[in-house]
């Protein structure tokens, strides 16, 4: 099987934005909240960034909190999937009042904007990183729900599943055996860009102050710390936009790679 | 002679193609085609899917559709090479000199826009009519071909009318600008057998009355033997046989030509009923949830152990829902179903799994019939183990025998359904149902999507294993050639009930009811003269007009 | 009754239902979480006393229902409450906001619909070739940016390093709308971006679908030329998907200006939200949200509705 070379790109850096997070303390220089010297020096042998607004190494900073921003967008993206998911599947499957009331409850979610629910659950709530996933994820799987019941349903009206509702099968193998093999590739495409949306969310959530609290790392964080400096033409708000940046896009590469593979698939053997 | 109107040599047609995962590559998909076409004349251009007869049609046009492109040889249209003119020139053949009727009308029109603009489009706007004496020859048009109401048809929208009515409208759009010649690209495949008839007639009388040239493109060779002069077989791409209509029927020489004439000529000797049938339908009446009209009405049928009940109806008829019952996937409102002499359950989810293995289903579409995620293997065990619990060694020997009962052969355990043909699959999905050892297998318009000789191939197997298996079939058809060659009885369906039914020979001996009539009468026989035959005696018009 | 109105005046009760719905769940979100809100608002060290005053005050003491009841007939009469750091009143210091806010996302709306637009129309003309890659190479990369981060880039580079237009975007009223303009004029590039991206994308996939319909086909078989085709043809079936795309990238715009008013201290209602989100200000959170949530499902209504009305199929009944 060959892989385009644009795939293999989205595969490198996103691999390497991975293996950076899970090692984060063997690699970064300096401690994650330690002052080691003054306030934004540019970047230089010591720094290879500089330091930030309260003199920590800026590079040091960006490896802890690209580990943060990982973690949470990884726990978050995973329960938007198993919950999303099972839901759709679950709604599909059953049809009828079941699928209705929980579609229109997921209707009814997707009416507020994602942000603005989350500003006001976040305005009684305490800003910990459990609450931040839970609600990340749970706004989130209302998207995955759709995706998940529409390809479900999709198949099952397919005369394959009929064939095998009409042999006796039981509801396990119609789902595990002919639903999801061919749901699963537009599933992992989508899951790459919910992947993508948690990263910006948390980041965002996190740049207005509502995410991750100092003094824990996370790239959102870290342009807020040194927004200020933007105005003296100082640019260590800037890495974690390229940071960020080099992430999704590399992801979205990988997606658009495993979603023309789908249609591919249709054609011919896996 | 005449000078032809269209003269193709040598044409060569290629496309690209996207392989998934590789690189594009170009393949050439007609080798090299030559014929002429005179003034008034009309060619029909005949083969299976793939022969690439649509494609020479709009070749005429100096069109290629998607990724096809004309890489070799002429065409010239009124002597003037086509191929070799720029764009410019020809915009001012397409729509004037050549037109064309595509396939699905429905698809073609615009549905934004009143029909009457769409057919006075092209003529207003290569300048051959004024406004006004564009919509006067359409409203002619519209009464040449048997519109209702012609006066005002034109100010409808696509959706108002009916899918019959809008093949006629298409075919008027194509001869409003007075053209030399058009192009018609299946015109009838996707309609109604009974409409199908009708709107054969009314190009026909068109084309005769207009003295257009026409390319006739169709995969049924009964159908443009009505209406042509000459015919060219094409297979893959490359002539088989060209000549007069009448030598292509009456005299074919080619092996492949032979073949295409005698399609649907296979012979069934009627079986006499037995004293216990296998499945008894008895005033089942049934309707779809949420909807207030009966799409089954009091229906009544008997189907004998090994052998073949068909139910032939059109689109609409209620004769698939009557599977869906059967089936237990629509329980009934009232009646009941006996299958070997024990009353069915209603709905499926209640019926022991005896009755689910004695009864099987093979499906119109064998491509979404099938997981794609599964090799033939597994499609065929997976019946094997889960009623029989068979494993290991013992699947395989069963599973070989299937496939050597569907003559399939070696090396097809572990292949895709996506890389087989048409026919092979339906032969997979045959092989699935048999697995089973069904007393009673369920074949919803089994050949209705394949190519005749591919289909005539499916129905001699299915006769054959049933001499083998003794199994019975409910044959679901809207097709009566296809009756002729398998059934035993006949029930023949209508708006929801069964308006004839009895043994083969009684049901399709006379003295008919009007619709069996109609339905009869609306087969496209293999004989030259035969539409003018028809139109003349019926009694009774289609729905679809 | 013609169909239509049928349809579209089923569509409005149900937006209205929605809203009902939302407002339910705003509120719900707000009170019924686990957590006391005024415990959350004063912190740990509050005295049982102070406690007490503010749920008194916050009407905690009562059922969830009954106050749900007593807020939304405020709102159904104009009165929003009263903002709990300042004690001012909610309704006025969000109208001048809200102004505000929709004066930016207007500007930003007027220079990126037409800009999507064209853009949309340029990569499907030109589909596979040099200007579609580059125009979804650099959608891409604004997709995978958060707004914020294109607000502090585009302040660095404009603003900082080439010394264009202020980096901070305060308004008032006794500015001129030129003066206005220039302070804006960074915060509605971002906006533009960032909806630019999302509303060429689907642009040029509606276009594309109207143009491989087989109706366009038949167009070109009758010798038409491409923009008579695209004109006569394939514009008034695009309308409808594109109006759609229009709207529902102003619903993202709006959530889009929450971001960008923090980034440039824009008096706005979204600076406005989070202040107060911060603040644990409750009455003040609840207001802003059932704002947005109007804002939003009232676009996605407009789109709606417009699908309708250029359905042929529903506006010529058979």
């Amino acid at each position: 099987m060959r892989i385009p070379i644009s795939a293999l790109i989205g595969l490198f850096f996103t691999g390497l934005f991975f293996v950076m997070a899970i090692i984060a303390p063997l690699i970064a220089p300096y401690g994650m909240a330690e002052v080691v010297g003054d306030v934004w020096e540019a970047p230089s042998d010591k720094f290879l960034l500089g330091t930030d607004s309260i003199g920590r190494d800026l590079l040091s900073r960006m490896i802890y909190g690209g580990q943060t921003t990982i973690f949470i967008a990884t726990a978050a993206t995973i329960l938007s999937f198993v919950t999303g998911s099972v839901l759709g599947f679950f709604a599909a499957v059953s049809g009828g009042w079941v699928d209705q009331v929980i579609s229109r409850f997921v209707d009814l979610i997707m009416s507020i904007p994602s942000l603005i629910f989350a500003l006001v659950v976040l305005s009684v709530m305490p800003t910990t990183i459990p609450i931040l996933i839970i609600l990340m994820g749970l706004l989130d799987s209302t998207r995955v729900y759709r995706l998940a019941r529409a390809v479900a349903v999709d198949i099952t009206v397919m005369d394959y599943v009929e064939a095998a509702r009409l042999r006796g099968e039981k509801i396990g193998w119609i789902i595990f055996r002919e639903t999801l093999p061919n749901a699963l590739s537009p599933l992992v495409a989508e899951m790459g860009l919910r992947f993508i949306f948690m990263v910006l969310f948390v980041s965002t959530l996190s740049f207005l102050g509502l995410g991750v609290q100092p003094p824990q790392a996370d790239w959102g964080g870290i342009v807020k710390e040194n927004k200020e400096g933007i105005n003296y033409g100082i640019s260590a708000a800037l890495y974690p936009a390229y940071a960020i940046a080099i992430l999704c896009i590399s992801i979205n590469l990988v997606a658009d790679w495993v979603l023309n593979r789908t249609t591919s698939l249709k054609g011919g053997r896996g | 002679m005449t000078e032809p109107l269209l003269k193709v040599r040598g044409l060569k047609i290629g496309a690209t193609i996207y392989p998934p995962g590789e690189k594009s590559r170009e393949i050439e998909i007609v080798h090299g085609v030559d014929f002429d076409l005179a003034p008034g004349k009309v060619l029909g251009l005949i083969g299976e899917s793939g022969a690439g007869k649509s494609t020479i049609g709009l070749a005429s046009m100096a069109y290629g559709r998607g990724g096809v492109e004309i890489t070799g040889g002429t065409v010239e249209v009124n002597g003037r090479d086509i191929l070799s003119s720029g764009l410019r020139d020809v915009r001012r053949l397409r729509g004037a000199e050549v037109t064309y009727v595509s396939q699905s009308a429905a698809a073609s029109f615009n549905p934004a826009k009143q029909i009457m603009e769409q057919v006075t489009e092209a003529a207003i706007f290569q300048n051959k009519f004024s406004k006004k004496e564009a919509e006067e020859r359409a409203v002619e048009l519209f009464r040449k071909l048997g519109l209702p109401d012609p006066e005002n048809i034109g100010s409808r929208y696509p959706h108002q009318v009916s899918g019959g009515q809008l093949q006629r409208c298409m075919t008027a759009l194509a001869l409003c600008p007075q053209p030399d010649l058009v192009v018609f690209d299946e015109p009838t495949t996707a309609l109604d057998v009974t409409t199908q008839i009708d709107v054969l007639a009314a190009i026909k009388e068109a084309i005769r009355d207009t003295g257009v040239a026409a390319l006739y493109i169709t995969h049924d060779l009964a159908v443009v033997a009505q209406v042509s002069d000459h015919i060219m077989v094409l297979q893959q791409g490359a002539t088989v046989e060209y000549g007069t209509t009448d030598q292509i029927i009456n005299h074919p020489k080619e092996d492949y030509t032979k073949a295409l004439v005698s399609v649907r000529s296979i012979q069934h000797e009627e079986k006499q009923p037995t004293e216990t049938p296998v499945l008894r339908v008895e005033g089942i009446t049934a309707r779809y949830k949420g909807t207030n009209f009966d799409v089954l009405k009091n229906i009544n049928v008997e189907l004998h152990p090994g052998q073949t009940l068909a139910v032939v109806g059109e689109s609409g008829s209620g004769k698939s829902t009557l599977a869906r019952v059967i089936t237990g996937l629509l329980p009934p409102s009232s009646g009941k179903i006996t299958f070997d002499g024990r009353e069915l359950t209603p709905d499926l989810p209640t019926r022991p799994l005896e009755d689910l293995r004695e009864l099987q289903m093979i499906y119109q579409m064998a491509d979404t019939a099938m997981n794609p995620r599964q090799t033939v293997g597994t499609i065929i065990g997976r019946p094997l183990e889960f009623y029989f619990g068979l494993k290991g060694a013992e699947k395989q020997k069963r599973i070989q025998e299937l496939l050597d009962e569907i003559e399939l052969g070696d090396g097809f355990q572990d292949r895709y359904p996506a890389e087989l043909s048409g026919g092979q699959k339906q032969r997979v999905c045959i092989a699935r149902a048999l697995a089973a050892k069904p007393k009673l297998i369920i074949c919803d318009e089994v050949t209705s999507a394949l190519d005749p000789l591919v289909a005539d191939g499916i129905l001699k197997l299915l006769l054959n294993l049933q001499k083998i298996e003794d199994v019975a079939y409910l044959f679901i058809t809207h097709d009566l050639a296809t009756v002729r060659a398998i059934a035993d009885s006949i029930a023949v369906m209508f708006q929801g009930e069964v308006v004839r039914y009895g043994p083969k020979s009684q049901v399709l001996s006379p003295p008919f009811d009007d619709y069996t009539d109609l339905l009869l009468s609306s087969v496209p026989e293999m004989k030259l003269g035969w539409l003018e035959e028809v139109i003349a005696n019926r009694k009774m018009e289609s729905a679809g007009n | 009754m013609h169909p239509i109105v049928k349809l579209v005046a089923q569509r409005l009760a149900l937006g209205l239902l929605l809203l009902f719905a939302a407002s339910i769940l705003i509120f719900a979100g707000t009170s019924i979480l686990p957590g006391d809100v005024a415990q959350q608002i004063l912190g740990q060290a509050a005295t049982p006393e102070a406690l007490e005053n503010l749920r008194r005050e916050l009407g905690l003491n009562e059922p969830a229902v009954t106050r749900y009841f007593s807020w939304l007939g405020g709102i159904l009469q104009g009165d929003l409450g009263t903002a709990l750091t300042n004690g001012r009143d909610i309704a006025e210091s969000l109208s001048s906001r809200l102004s505000n806010t929709l004066f930016l996302a207007f500007w930003a709306a007027v220079i990126a619909v037409p800009l999507a637009i064209f853009l949309g129309l340029l990569a499907v003309r030109y589909k596979d070739r040099w200007p579609d890659k580059i125009i979804s190479g650099v959608t891409l990369t604004t997709i995978s940016i958060p707004e914020f981060m294109i607000g502090y880039v585009l302040i660095y580079w404009v603003s900082i390093k080439w010394g264009m237009f202020s980096s901070v975007a305060i308004i008032n009223d006794s500015m001129t709308l030129g003066q206005k303009l220039n302070a804006i004029a960074i915060p509605v590039m971002v906006l533009t971006l960032v909806v630019l991206a999302h509303m060429m994308r689907m642009t040029r996939a509606a276009i594309l679908n109207v143009m491989q319909s087989a109706y366009i086909e038949t167009a070109e078989l009758k010798g038409l030329g491409m923009l008579k085709i695209i004109r006569k043809h394939a514009f008034p079936n695009a309308i409808a998907p594109i109006v759609n795309v229009v709207m529902l990238n102003l619903a993202y715009l709006v959530v889009g200006v929450v971001v960008v008013e923090v980034v440039f201290a824009y008096p706005g209602m979204g600076q406005y939200l989070v202040d107060h989100v911060s603040k644990r200000d409750v009455p003040v959170v609840q207001a802003c949200g059932l704002i947005f949530a109007a804002v939003y499902i009232g676009l996605n209504l407009i789109a709606d509705i417009v699908s309708i009305l250029a359905n042929p199929r529903l506006r010529h009944p058979k």
